[in-house]
């Protein structure tokens, strides 16, 4: 507001510099000043409209892609599809496995996701509300595992798995992509528990509930907000995990949607059945966006609250 | 709160503690010891080599290769991202046309579609994006090499990830796809949180828009932008790269060695030739990189906290 009532700037030393903060366009060089923010305006949406195709088009080709024949699909890649080949999406989920594929990471992540998010906010709730002697270790412990690479604990990590007979199974994978989220679900959560007011769980804990109880009827509800951003940001994570099954999970039986359609794609170089990989891969792309676009501000804030911290 | 307290803080530690310290810490203690070993992987017997495995990870080739390809990975993936992402949200934040008495500094019109656009790499698996890019890489029948004689260039048909000299910027072009549009997100959350006052000071002493940028808007987003630095070096180093270079690249990590990275060597060491000790001390290379890495970041970026 009060911006609009301070007097025009002098006017520049160099002719060079370019003012766009004149208040009163009109009053001084107002054909260049305007003409100025056109140029910025149109610039700038030159710029964002070709970032944009380029992040929309790979996206459309594979889409357009999945629909036709492939024939079409190595003569003339851009092409529209003669008619909607809807028999390649039928192929995909049915002789390419990608329905097994779908039920197979559907059963690991909803596992993993409840599970890491009773257990990271157990051990989250704990570090930020109790002192007791060896809770930094712990809390540097957990929040250590994120800058380290994980591919150097997964060679030893493979023998650990197979020698306790968890390895090509969904329950050993449920446990390891736990334990990979950990660290970033505690150190979100901790921070996240930290903020509450302390006041209602010492009610409640005067009112003689037990600590659990506390934790669980009290404190859980409370944290509902830091939950949601956690969750999908971990749910995503899962969903899109593909180092961990690669080297965990190698039974052709039990891959997950990433790996799975990496099989498919090395395989069908001999299969040759191009169409069907891309109705594959749009099958997988799809849910994903679908959820993005529907739950669009909670995703963002999911993703983004960790790096705000 | 005394009664029992242990016993719940117990209780309640040791279920995530157990399985944490039992799957990732557990590992990674025994993969360093097992890098002073001669373990093969496939049977339980080893014995005690000392630094035999760092001797020849000095002298293997390919390890110096893989060492280079993962720096540059972590040098040059922060630097694009981030820049092109930090261009992005300013054009969103102040391109927007000036309208008569409004702010000295608008959005563009439809900058939330373009944040919803931006962002959609972000929510796919890096090895679909992988598996796409891969087929629109094909020098035959890829979409970019149709799309390049579609408007005439005929002539220029590179092999892209065929070619030892280009398949490496391929790869990392990817790597830049499907991350910068989260950071414009970010960092345009950051910008708006900037106060106008502040722009407006600055525009009306003169500045012009780049020296806004530099002197106003980096420096108030400075922690962001370091954050953002060592988030995308350690992914560079880790996971994402793992995933790119064995989804997309021939052999994988050709032609030639020329687009193999660190993490996929431990993985091809460890799982494909069988030598898991040697792959372990990869490893340890690599974490040592990592960890330099941040810890040089931090270093190099420490600024005054700016409050605002």
């Amino acid at each position: 507001m009060k911006t609009t009532e301070t007097p025009a700037p002098p006017p520049a030393e160099s002719g060079a510099t370019v003012h766009k903060t004149d208040r009163h366009p009109a009053a001084r060089r107002p054909s260049g000043r305007q003409r100025e923010g056109t140029v910025l305006n149109v610039f700038s949406h030159g710029v964002l409209v070709i970032w944009a195709i380029m992040v929309v088009m790979p996206l459309v080709w594979a889409v357009m892609t999945s629909f036709k024949d492939d024939g079409s699909i190595f003569g003339s890649p851009w092409s529209l599809p003669d008619r909607l080949h809807f028999d390649n999406w039928a192929r995909a989920w049915t002789d390419a496995h990608m329905s097994d594929y779908f039920l197979n990471t559907v059963l690991v992540v909803g596992g993993s996701l409840v599970g890491t998010l009773v257990l990271g906010s157990m051990a989250a709730y704990v570090l930020a509300r109790f002192d007791f002697p060896g809770n930094r270790f712990v809390y540097y412990l957990f929040v250590g595992g994120m800058s380290f690479p994980v591919m150097l604990a997964l060679v030893p990590l493979f023998y650990v798995v197979n020698n306790m007979g968890l390895l090509n199974t969904i329950h050993g994978l449920i446990l390891v992509y736990i334990a990979y989220s950990l660290p970033f679900t505690v150190f979100f959560l901790t921070a996240f528990f930290r903020t509450l007011p302390t006041s209602v769980a010492e009610a409640a804990f005067v009112d003689g509930a037990s600590h659990t109880r506390t934790f669980f009827q009290v404190m859980l509800p409370m944290a509902k907000p830091g939950l949601i951003s956690v969750g999908i940001f971990n749910f995503l994570g899962q969903w899109n995990q593909y180092m961990l099954p690669t080297v965990l999970n190698t039974d052709p039986d039990k891959k997950v949607l990433t790996q799975g359609l990496v099989q498919l794609a090395v395989s069908q170089g001999y299969k040759g059945d191009w169409s069907g990989l891309f109705a594959g891969l749009v099958m997988a792309m799809l849910p994903v966006l679908a959820a993005y676009i529907v739950f669009q501000r909670q995703v963002v804030q999911g993703l983004t609250a960790g790096a705000l911290k | 709160m005394r009664h029992g307290k242990y016993r719940f803080i117990v209780g309640f530690l040791a279920l995530p503690l157990g399985l944490y310290a039992l799957f990732v810490v557990w590992p990674f203690i025994q993969s360093v010891y097992y890098s002073f070993t001669d373990w093969t992987g496939l049977s339980p017997d080893f014995k005690m080599v000392g630094f035999d495995n760092y001797e020849r990870m000095l002298d293997d080739g390919i390890f110096w290769k893989s060492l280079r390809h993962s720096l540059l990975f972590a040098l040059v993936l922060p630097v694009v991202t981030l820049a092109l992402a930090l261009f992005f949200a300013f054009m969103i934040n102040v391109g927007g046309r000036r309208r008569k008495g409004g702010p000295a500094i608008s959005g563009v019109r439809g900058s939330a579609f373009y944040k919803i656009v931006y962002f959609f790499p972000q929510v796919l698996s890096i090895a679909i994006v992988s598996l796409l890019f891969a087929f629109a890489y094909n020098p035959d029948s890829g979409a970019i090499n149709s799309l390049l004689r579609g408007i005439g260039l005929d002539g220029v048909q590179p092999l892209w990830l065929g070619d030892p000299d280009l398949a490496l910027w391929c790869v990392m072009a990817v790597l830049v796809w499907s991350t910068v549009g989260f950071f414009v997100v970010l960092f345009s959350a950051g910008m708006a949180s900037i106060p106008a006052e502040l722009y407006e000071a600055a525009l009306l002493d003169g500045a012009n828009r780049a020296t806004t940028f530099f002197r106003v808007t980096l420096p108030l987003l400075w922690d962001t932008v370091q954050s953002g630095w060592v988030y995308l070096g350690i992914l560079a180093l880790g996971a994402e790269s793992f995933a790119v270079v064995q989804i997309m690249t021939t052999g994988p990590g050709g032609p030639d060695y020329s687009t193999t990275v660190m993490v996929l060597y431990v993985y091809q060491k460890a799982f494909r030739d069988g030598q898991a000790a040697y792959a372990t001390t990869i490893g340890v290379a690599l974490l040592v990189v990592t960890l330099a890495f941040a810890a040089i970041v931090m270093r190099l970026g420490r600024r005054e906290r700016l409050e605002f």
